[in-house]
């Protein structure tokens, strides 16, 4: 089309928070879901809970933290003009966001390991209130992983938009646009860990 | 996504204003070992006794969340537009949670 | 603002690009061919409705003997709600006549983001492709009732996964119309458009958004743990695994009563649209219009449990959704008199969008009242899972959303196509459909009263009577229907050219050419007023 075309970063920003409105309220309707069952079976998630690892939830808590930081920080050596150092930001955050993926398969590997995915004889031998408390669990984290997924593809294209200069000084919305999604993804796990691995 | 077809002059009585100072590498270490000591508190109260979790869990994830959301998502940098959205988003979830528990809570 | 604006810019309807015809229409990101795909696609869907409720209404001519399996007329209702609701009603006013009209009543060339309102429309139709295959693939068509209860929906051998997935699909594709509208009225306001001097189907429009960002996700979520109920038994739903139906229909209705209002509001905002024009006055109660329009939407995201009474929720929750569910009707009245207000003293031009206003109006307030009936406890346990809620919805979203839709249609079709229809035939169309609507939807309240319950296959022979008339409404409804559309496709083939401003209206669609031109205005206008200034223009 032809015409003026009018660059309208803050409005590009408001429409990505505008989305990432839409993610908060999808894990909203969870964390409701959550609060019902668990006013339902108090003791039961509270036995639950303490099936599952507590250490390697903290660890994927650290990293994922770590990695918000260098997206951050990758924003801000771009607003400076710099280059290599917004790379090796943006890949370590690819490479922490990897990491998180790693220990997630462990834990649930360990999990499926004991017997403990949906549908499993042995969880239907488990009270209700735990069989729900598996069922959120395997839900919202495995949702959750959906999305560091694709925050990494997003943060990958970007690498490469960067690398490639696409990505640069005087134009660099589409980083703080991804670097938003990633530290929603990172907020929803600061909400997880307690809600499963500390305070169940 | 960014590029629209625009009218080429201002944009008239928004709510937004344009962010214009950019901080530096420091503020957002700082906010990061915040969050680490932050986690550490909320592993820590969890360890003391159940009650003490979910107080954690109740006041320093929110808090936890907050310097996320106005640090590294630049909420400080943006105009009152963006924070009005946010509030709008929680508050709505809240009501949600409320109602709901209207139900729960009563049976 | 100058009126006539002789333009060089060609019409939206010609091809400028290096793509022609159908190629053109489907990689376009013009808001005004997006609106029409949105059109065409949804008249197609609606026909499609049509269809089927029309094959509903003739099983019930008779009390036991059936033309068709009661499996299969378990799949109509639900096929007929998921296509009605979904594709046409939740999307119709907002996806046609907001992306055609919203950057122009705001003075803008597009919606902030054009590539993703084009992939808007890709996902809508997507899904309603996903839906249509449920039908025919899998355990075959879902039996669940739109509404995909739990614990049925998650034993039911037919094919719900996909009918759901279609669903969370089209969700997809209104929050991304959301966003959009929602920058689109922050950014893109012509230079002096404030907020309050924007036509009030941009506050419409502007709090529908709203309602679609905060409430779709929820059922989103829902429809999504649905899905993994049925893969892969997450158990959260299923009361043999501790789960709870209970939250399913928290949940589902969460989303699905806000969505009410998705649909209700912007025509409401359309009909503020066509009641100051065809009086030739300013709006009575601008202001009081406009923040309705956002109390309904606050409001109304707070009341959904008002359809679970008899679930089995707590005396408390009883309670407070009563209560709130008789405040939203207030809202909704605000608008109902400011509107009346209007028209009196106007000078009155009866032409067919104002007939199909009116008829919106008289057709809202009886479903609206009866809402208001049925939020009353004692009322509902009565009348729960009637005909009677049957006959209330389709007040409200037929007779609301369908008329307010007509009327826009009817009202801005010259504008849209830069043709004009016969008003003659319109006027025919309106009688069988009047008569035959009512017939239709207050013979299903007079048997809910009598205690005909809904989605029943048979009937017992003292509803006989009143079935058969309703059954001979929907027949007059049809052919009514039928003369509407082949009036309006008459007129786009071969009508004769519309004028640029037919009906005298002042907002900014009417001051540019009909068909637009590609980028809608020349020179950006400056807003040194609000929107519906009759008084002032006959002054000068």
């Amino acid at each position: 089309m032809s015409g003026h075309v009018h660059r309208d970063d803050l409005g590009s920003r408001l429409g990505m928070w505008l989305f990432l409105v839409t993610e908060i309220v999808l894990f909203g309707g969870l964390f409701i879901g959550y609060s019902y069952m668990r006013y339902k079976y108090p003791a039961e998630f509270h036995h639950g809970g303490a099936e599952l690892n507590a250490t390697l939830g903290v660890t994927n808590t650290l990293v994922l933290l770590t990695s918000s930081l260098t997206v951050v920080l990758a924003i801000v050596a771009i607003q400076r003009a710099e280059k290599k150092r917004a790379l090796a930001f943006l890949g370590t955050t690819l490479a922490l966001g990897l990491t998180f993926l790693v220990i997630k398969s462990f834990e649930w590997g360990a999990k499926f390991h004991h017997g403990l995915y949906p549908n499993s004889p042995h969880l239907a031998t488990l009270p209700p209130g735990e069989q729900v408390f598996f069922g959120l669990y395997f839900t919202m984290t495995g949702l959750h992983g959906v999305h560091v997924v694709v925050g990494l593809a997003v943060l990958s294209v970007m690498f490469w938009w960067v690398a490639t200069d696409r990505v640069r000084q005087d134009r660099y919305i589409h980083l703080e646009n991804s670097g938003l999604y990633w530290h929603l993804v990172d907020v929803i796990w600061i909400f997880l860990l307690p809600l499963f691995y500390l305070a169940a | 996504m960014n590029e629209t077809l625009h009218s080429p002059d201002h944009h008239p009585y928004s709510l937004d204003e344009p962010h214009v100072e950019h901080p530096g590498y420091g503020t957002f270490i700082k906010v990061w070992a915040a969050l680490v000591v932050l986690t550490f508190c909320l592993v820590g109260l969890s360890h003391v006794s159940q009650s003490y979790a979910v107080w954690g869990l109740l006041t320093l994830t929110p808090l936890k969340a907050g310097l996320v959301f106005y640090y590294f998502m630049h909420l400080k940098y943006e105009g009152s537009l963006f924070k009005i959205v946010i509030l709008v988003t929680l508050g709505t979830l809240l009501i949600f949670f409320a109602l709901l528990f209207s139900d729960v809570a009563f049976h | 603002m100058s009126t006539q604006a002789s333009t060089a810019q060609p019409s939206y309807l010609v091809d400028t690009g290096a793509r022609k015809g159908l190629l053109a229409w489907l990689t376009t990101t013009d808001h005004k061919r997006i609106g029409l795909l949105y059109l065409y696609s949804m008249i197609t869907f609606f026909f499609v409705g049509v269809g089927i409720g029309f094959v509903m209404r003739l099983v019930q001519l008779t009390t036991f003997q059936k033309l068709i399996t009661a499996q299969t007329y378990n799949a109509l209702f639900t096929v007929h709600g998921v296509i009605m609701i979904f594709l046409f009603v939740v999307p119709g006013l907002p996806a046609i006549f907001g992306n055609f009209f919203l950057p122009i009543l705001i003075g803008a060339k597009d919606v902030s983001f054009p590539r993703l309102n084009l992939a808007s429309w890709y996902f809508f139709m997507a899904g309603a492709i996903l839906a249509v295959l449920s039908l025919f693939t899998g355990g075959g068509a879902p039996d669940t009732g739109w509404t995909f209860y739990a614990p049925f929906s998650l034993k039911t051998g037919t094919n719900v996964s996909l009918a759901v997935f279609a669903a969370f699909v089209l969700g997809f594709s209104s929050m991304l119309t959301g966003i959009n509208f929602i920058t689109t009225i922050h950014r893109l306001r012509a230079p002096g458009m404030k907020f309050f001097r924007m036509p009030l189907m941009c506050w419409a429009l502007y709090s529908t958004a709203w309602i679609q960002l905060l409430a779709t996700p929820i059922v989103a979520i829902t429809l999504l743990l649905v899905i993994l109920e049925r893969f892969f038994g997450i158990g959260i739903f299923d009361p043999s695994k501790g789960g709870d139906p209970l939250l399913y229909q928290h949940l589902f209705w969460i989303y699905s009563h806000p969505a009410v209002y998705i649909m209700i509001l912007p025509a409401m905002g359309a009909i503020s649209e066509i009641i100051p024009t065809f009086t030739k006055r300013p709006i009575f109660g601008y202001k009081a219009i406009a923040f309705s329009s956002m109390s309904i939407a606050g409001v109304g995201s707070l009341v959904w449990a008002h359809h679970m009474f008899t679930s089995g929720m707590s005396g408390m929750a009883l309670m407070i959704f009563s209560l709130l569910t008789m405040v939203v009707a207030v809202p909704s009245a605000i608008k109902v008199f400011n509107w009346v207000s209007t028209l009196y003293k106007g000078s009155i031009d009866f032409e067919p969008p104002l007939l199909f206003a009116l008829t919106f109006i008289f057709l809202f307030c009886i479903g609206g009242l009866t809402g208001v009936m049925q939020g009353a406890l004692a009322i509902n346990v009565h009348i729960h899972d009637t005909y009677f809620i049957v006959g209330h919805f389709h007040y409200v979203m037929f007779g609301g959303t369908g008329m307010a839709l007509f009327a826009a249609l009817l009202y801005w079709f010259p504008k849209m196509w830069g043709k004009m229809y016969s008003k003659k035939a319109i006027y025919v169309s309106w009688f069988p459909m009047f008569i035959g609507f009512n017939m239709l939807y207050f013979g299903m309240m007079i048997l809910g009263m009598m205690g005909m319950p809904r989605r029943y296959y048979v009937h017992l022979p003292q509803f006989h009577t009143m079935h058969v008339v309703a059954t001979v409404g929907s027949w007059l409804l049809v052919l009514g229907l039928i003369i509407f559309f082949a009036t309006l496709l008459y007129g786009i083939l071969k009508g004769p050219k519309a004028e640029d401003n037919p009906w005298g209206g002042v907002t900014l669609e009417w001051t540019i050419p009909s068909p637009p031109p590609l980028e809608n205005f020349e020179v950006i206008p400056t807003i040194t007023r609000g929107p519906y200034h009759f008084d002032q223009q006959e002054k000068a």
